[in-house]
């Protein structure tokens, strides 16, 4: 179970988070949408140990990881494993190091063991055929691609992803879906993720909250969400311009 | 905190205590950078594949220019010298005078200079690159420490390479002083290496060691310092690297007067 209570978070005395509140049961995929810039990615680096808030806890699994030192904070990030918006890949690196490196550096494996795992994690995301290749000859959706393989590849217990599908074509935005839904199933872990692809995003999550304004004013399943009374939320997933928002009416 | 706003005569003072905190953080930051990545590298382990990309980054890959600019330097410096010494009749010290201003002054603080240039605004654009296109993070939510993978092998490098390269300028620049000084000015080449065997001893190419081991260090931190932490975005990245170029060289000039007035003459 991860626990988020009362997160408060201001940058430049700009608040950000004014109070968010998250649970989300182990072994569920939670979903955080939003307009963008309403923090959901600072959400998600507090949630990752990235950043640390001016208030409030996050407990994983019962530990607060707000009050851990940079030192005991590894210990947890073990468990995580982390899709990044642009997925982050070592552009050093081929996609298949890039794969490797996790399970080279962080659990210092057998080469052996580390070119099956590889071979299994590309293979999984259906990219067998371009370990070989450096991150910037392929396309945008395979880069996001071997970004899940590599935050896959070390089995871990629970898995951030941030807007995974930025970017993307509607047929990609689906098979990242459907690939992260897939991978969930076979290895049961938690995930939380931050998107606005609506309404796509509904089929893949256990759960889905809305945050809004540095809140979490809703929160629920899909179906809950989807006929919520909640003009916001409403307005957000019915992708409808709030009154007096509407740049042409100016 | 109290966010009134102060009466505006006191305003000025505000802004400059707040430059000065602001100062004194990013001063403290920039030395415990280093510590902890001086720290690292006694402990265990070493990543050896990246020192050798390091090591090949910073040192085989400046070689040419080291050896262009060492060639000339002597060149200029032999054409320059003997223009003042035969005011004094002095041609036949060319040699160590040449010697003694390359080993201990021109060889460590030029192709540090050079190396800032070449390897050190690249390595600040690369470790920019990667924060801000999140791989650092990448690194740290492995639970891996960027520090160990990206600067620790950097700085070990640049305190590897900078000597080496320091020798080769030196070499390249009494190669460079001979060939205008034998072949266009008419010294003899005994009288030209002769002079620079009585005259250089082992303090001098000792100020030059320590010299170049000190810019190694210099080099390679503020590089990798300014690409840790550097903005946003290109421009973010565009501002470090000029910043890097602009503060290594100055803390370079600087430390090789410190370095000149404590070392043995």
């Amino acid at each position: 179970m991860i626990k988020v209570q009362g997160l408060t978070k201001s940058f430049r005395r700009q608040p950000v988070l004014r109070g968010v509140d998250l649970e989300v049961p182990t072994g569920s995929i939670a979903v955080v949408i939003g307009r963008s810039g309403g923090g959901k990615t600072v959400l998600l680096r507090h949630l990752i140990g990235l950043l640390r808030p001016d208030a409030g806890s996050i407990l994983v699994e019962g530990v607060d990881i707000t009050r851990l030192t940079g030192h005991e904070i590894d210990g947890i990030r073990r468990r995580y494993g982390v899709v990044f918006q642009g997925g982050a890949l070592f552009d050093s690196l081929t996609c298949a190091a890039n794969v490797a490196f996790p399970l080279r550096e962080k659990l210092r494996l057998g080469r052996a063991e580390v070119r099956r795992r590889v071979r299994d994690g590309l293979a999984a995301v259906g990219l067998e055929e371009i370990g070989a290749k450096y991150p910037a000859e392929v396309s945008g959706g395979m880069r996001k691609r071997v970004a899940i393989a590599r935050a896959l590849v070390t089995e871990p217990e629970i898995v951030f992803f941030d807007e995974p599908t930025t970017g993307l074509d509607p047929v990609l935005v689906h098979t990242i879906h459907n690939l992260i839904r897939d991978l969930h199933r076979r290895h049961r872990f938690t995930a939380i993720m931050v998107s606005h692809e609506i309404p796509e995003i509904f089929t893949v999550a256990d759960s889905v909250a809305m945050l809004h304004e540095g809140r979490i004013i809703e929160a629920g399943p899909p179906a809950v969400i989807q006929s919520s009374a909640n003009p916001v939320v409403r307005r957000f997933i019915h992708g409808e311009i709030e009154p007096g928002t509407d740049p042409q009416s100016h | 905190m109290n966010d009134t706003p102060l009466a505006w005569p006191l305003r000025p003072f505000e802004a400059l205590g707040r430059a000065t905190i602001t100062g004194l953080e990013s001063l403290g930051r920039f030395g415990a950078f280093l510590g902890e990545a001086l720290l690292i590298l006694f402990t265990p382990p070493l990543k050896v594949g990246a020192l050798l990309r390091r090591v090949q980054f910073i040192g085989f890959r400046s070689l040419i220019i080291i050896l262009l600019t060492g060639a000339f330097t002597g060149m200029v410096l032999a054409l320059q010298l003997y223009l003042t010494l035969t005011r004094f009749g002095s041609e036949a010290f060319l040699g160590p005078a040449l010697a003694i201003s390359i080993i201990r002054e021109l060889g460590p603080v030029l192709s540090a200079l050079m190396v800032t240039g070449r390897a050190g605004s690249a390595l600040t654009a690369e470790i920019g690159i990667m924060r801000i296109t999140e791989q650092i993070d990448a690194l740290t939510v492995m639970a891996l420490n960027p520090m160990r993978y990206l600067v620790a092998p950097s700085i070990l490098a640049g305190v590897l390479t900078f000597p080496l390269i320091t020798a080769i300028f030196d070499a390249m620049g009494l190669l460079g002083g001979h060939v205008i000084a034998v072949e266009l000015l008419g010294l003899s080449s005994g009288t030209y290496f002769g002079e620079i065997k009585t005259f250089v001893d082992m303090s001098d190419i000792m100020t030059g060691f320590w010299k170049s081991l000190c810019f190694g260090v210099i080099v390679t931190w503020v590089s990798t310092y300014k690409g840790f932490y550097v903005g946003h975005g290109a421009e973010g990245v565009a501002r470090a690297t000029t910043q890097a170029v602009v503060l290594a060289s100055v803390l370079i000039l600087v430390w090789d007067y410190f370095m000149g007035s404590v070392l043995p003459f």
